[in-house]
């Protein structure tokens, strides 16, 4: 290899290698200097300190967890409150989505009128906005702890959260009215019904538009040659006009599910103890800012990966299949 | 000439044809007007429009209190900017909104009227900023409402694009190692919520910095949303420079045109067009995004009414601060979204 600059392969290497350069010498500069803040802080870095105990309670989980739990398991229960969040908004999102999807194309103009204005209003009226509005109409509007309001027999809805029956210790427990709100089987909070309910609503306008731009995007023949065929409305969308759109509509709907569950972060701010909320407290015990925030990015890197990497599977399985 | 359209159904067909459709709109007709019914005279008829408590307290259930807004309209827009310097956060939002407005002019896209633009925001930032010519000071945590809404969404877009274009040709390179390092960020950045990056930018960067060198957390923040939205504008523009066909880039390259002469002459102007409406979509999501520097304690427009309702007196009003505040939001929002689609549609127009 001839060393001039004249040379396309020797000039590659050399920008490559001023990249290298220049990245390494950032990389120095920014450890030495935390190394330097954190000496004179008196905090060593290391992920050791996660295996102490945590010290705080956390009032909703999914798996034993008491204040004597080392922080690993703290952010366990953080991870299935996220994940439990935004697998339960998935699904409410897509069939709500799908639903005002369906009515904006509806021939009636006043469901259309409706549904457009649904996804024009909630997509342009930041989350975190919607979020609150949710938690503190929920506070607002919930009946006190002891009176609370029959739904069902064994439901009960109040301050408190959502009470229902529940097998608590291999038992079935049917919640009843105690001295201090609803006793027994199992409830939800305010906060998760909150977040629930707003993300869901939020992700199901972005879902509707996407859904709405597959289903346009199968040509209207189809729908025809189905109508020809005695095919009726519900099973022309069904059978023909879904399974078409639905290459169209994997790639963006994959990343509305992302968007849900990274947006899933912000209940933080309204106090559902989800990953962040369990991250930031932690970074306040214990000022391992570093470490913290790290295992916070990198459980919603493997997630956001882990998502991406399923979703290419299934939209290999529903490409078309062409005569070869 | 244009064949004759078909005739569509008529409006009442289109409403009462079969029995569904029929019972649809009985029950979505019912519920609007309902709506109607109860929100007209609740938000205009019987609502107090001044800032009186005790009126607000009396019309409870009947009407709005926009008194909230009346009373705290200050606060919402600007903060707690000093009040006898209010002129400057007020001239600053006119003049961002100007240039914002001169940039989205097609018929103004012009390399003059982009670097006046760029003047005009830099300027209202340092007129926002204080601290020279006679100016005073004004601390950063005194920023806020609108203003600092507008200053954080205009910034971290603005200084995001050179890096995006820079990415997206790293990403789009042929030299392997810059490829994955661009990509490495862009894919790390786009896998985690704003939230985390956000703390990111109040809890460790001072850590990464040498002692001593203690940077604002307004500008903190506004370099965490700035690498957060180049992250998304790089995947926007690599979209955009694949969109230009191969043949350009080899016509070029058979000219004798180099790398940068290639990029810069020839795929990045064509790229531009296909890429505006997207960038200005993701303007929009930052927009709706600045509302979380708010858990890092900047209280923008949404923060700054938490602010104001953590007044007891008012608190019990929040839904008409919070259908002000959305409103607002609603305003700019969609009025963006609507310019993203007129360009969509006239760059799809003009292609065919």
């Amino acid at each position: 290899m001839t060393l001039s600059l004249t040379n396309p392969k020797f000039r590659a290497r050399l920008w490559q290698g001023l990249l290298v350069v220049v990245l390494l010498v950032c990389l120095w500069l920014l450890v030495a200097n935390l190394q330097k803040n954190l000496a004179a802080r008196g905090v060593e870095l290391g992920f050791g300190f996660l295996s102490g105990p945590a010290g705080f309670d956390i009032a909703e989980r999914l798996i034993a967890y008491s204040a004597e739990s080392s922080y690993w398991m703290a952010y366990a229960v953080g991870i299935l409150n996220t994940l439990r969040v935004a697998i339960l908004g998935v699904l409410i999102a897509t069939g709500l989505g799908l639903f005002v999807a369906i009515g904006a194309l509806s021939i009636n103009p006043l469901v259309a009128w409706l549904c457009r204005t649904y996804v024009e209003v909630l997509r342009n009226v930041p989350l975190l906005l919607q979020l609150f509005f949710w938690y503190l109409s929920l506070a607002a509007l919930l009946p006190e702890n002891d009176a609370p309001l029959t739904l069902l027999p064994g439901v009960f809805l109040s301050k408190g959260g959502l009470s229902f029956p529940w097998w608590v210790d291999g038992l079935w427990e049917v919640p009843e009215l105690g001295p201090f709100g609803m006793v027994g089987g199992a409830a939800i909070s305010p906060e998760f019904l909150a977040l629930l309910g707003g993300l869901s609503i939020y992700t199901s306008a972005f879902i509707a538009e996407v859904i709405r731009a597959g289903i346009l995007s199968v040509p209207k023949g189809q729908s025809e040659a189905a109508k020809a065929l005695g095919f009726s409305g519900w099973q022309q969308l069904r059978l023909i006009i879904l399974p078409q759109a639905m290459r169209v509509i994997v790639p963006p709907m994959t990343n509305q599910y992302l968007n849900l569950t990274k947006n899933s972060s912000l209940a933080v701010a309204i106090g559902y103890p989800e990953l962040v909320s369990v991250a930031t407290t932690t970074l306040n015990q214990t000022g391992h800012a570093v470490e913290a925030i790290s295992l916070l990015m990198l459980v919603y890197l493997t997630l956001s990966l882990l998502t991406s990497w399923l979703m290419a599977r299934f939209e290999r399985a529903s490409r078309l299949k062409e005569r070869t | 000439m244009n064949p004759p359209r078909a005739a569509g159904p008529t409006l009442a067909q289109s409403l009462f044809r079969g029995r569904l459709n029929t019972a649809l709109t009985l029950l979505v007709g019912g519920l609007l007007l309902w709506f109607l019914i109860q929100f007209v005279p609740w938000a205009i008829g019987h609502a107090v429009w001044s800032a009186d408590l005790q009126a607000c307290r009396e019309a409870r259930g009947q009407g709005a209190c926009w008194g909230v807004v009346s009373e705290k309209w200050r606060l919402i827009l600007f903060g707690r900017y000093p009040f006898e310097e209010l002129w400057r956060p007020v001239v600053a939002c006119l003049l961002m909104v100007a240039a914002v407005l001169a940039i989205a002019r097609r018929e103004w896209w012009k390399p003059w009227v982009f670097v006046s633009a760029l003047f005009a925001i830099v300027f209202s930032v340092l007129l926002m900023l204080g601290g020279f010519a006679g100016l005073s000071e004004v601390p950063t945590e005194r920023l806020g409402g609108l203003s600092l809404t507008l200053l954080l969404a205009i910034i971290g877009n603005i200084a995001s694009l050179p890096l995006a274009v820079a990415l997206a040709l790293g990403r789009s390179s042929d030299l392997p190692l810059v490829r994955a390092v661009c990509t490495t960020f862009v894919e790390v950045v786009r896998g985690v919520p704003l939230v985390t990056v956000l703390f990111m930018a109040s809890f460790m960067f001072p850590l990464f910095l040498p002692s001593g060198m203690n940077p604002d957390v307004l500008l903190r923040v506004g370099v965490g949303l700035t690498l957060f939205s180049a992250a998304y504008q790089a995947e926007v523009i690599r979209g955009g420079i694949n969109s230009v066909p191969r043949g350009q880039i080899e016509a070029a390259q058979s000219l004798g045109m180099g790398y940068w002469l290639t990029q810069t002459k020839v795929v990045l102007p064509q790229a531009f067009r296909v890429v505006v409406p997207p960038l200005v979509n993701s303007f929009i999501a930052l927009f709706k995004d600045t509302s979380l520097v708010t858990i890092v304690s900047l209280f923008e427009l949404f923060g700054s009414l938490r602010l104001a309702l953590a007044d007891p007196e008012w608190r019990p009003f929040y839904v008409e601060g919070f259908l002000f505040v959305a409103l607002v939001y609603w305003v700019f929002c969609s009025a963006m979204s609507r310019y993203a689609r007129g360009l969509e549609r006239d760059f799809a127009s003009a292609r065919r």
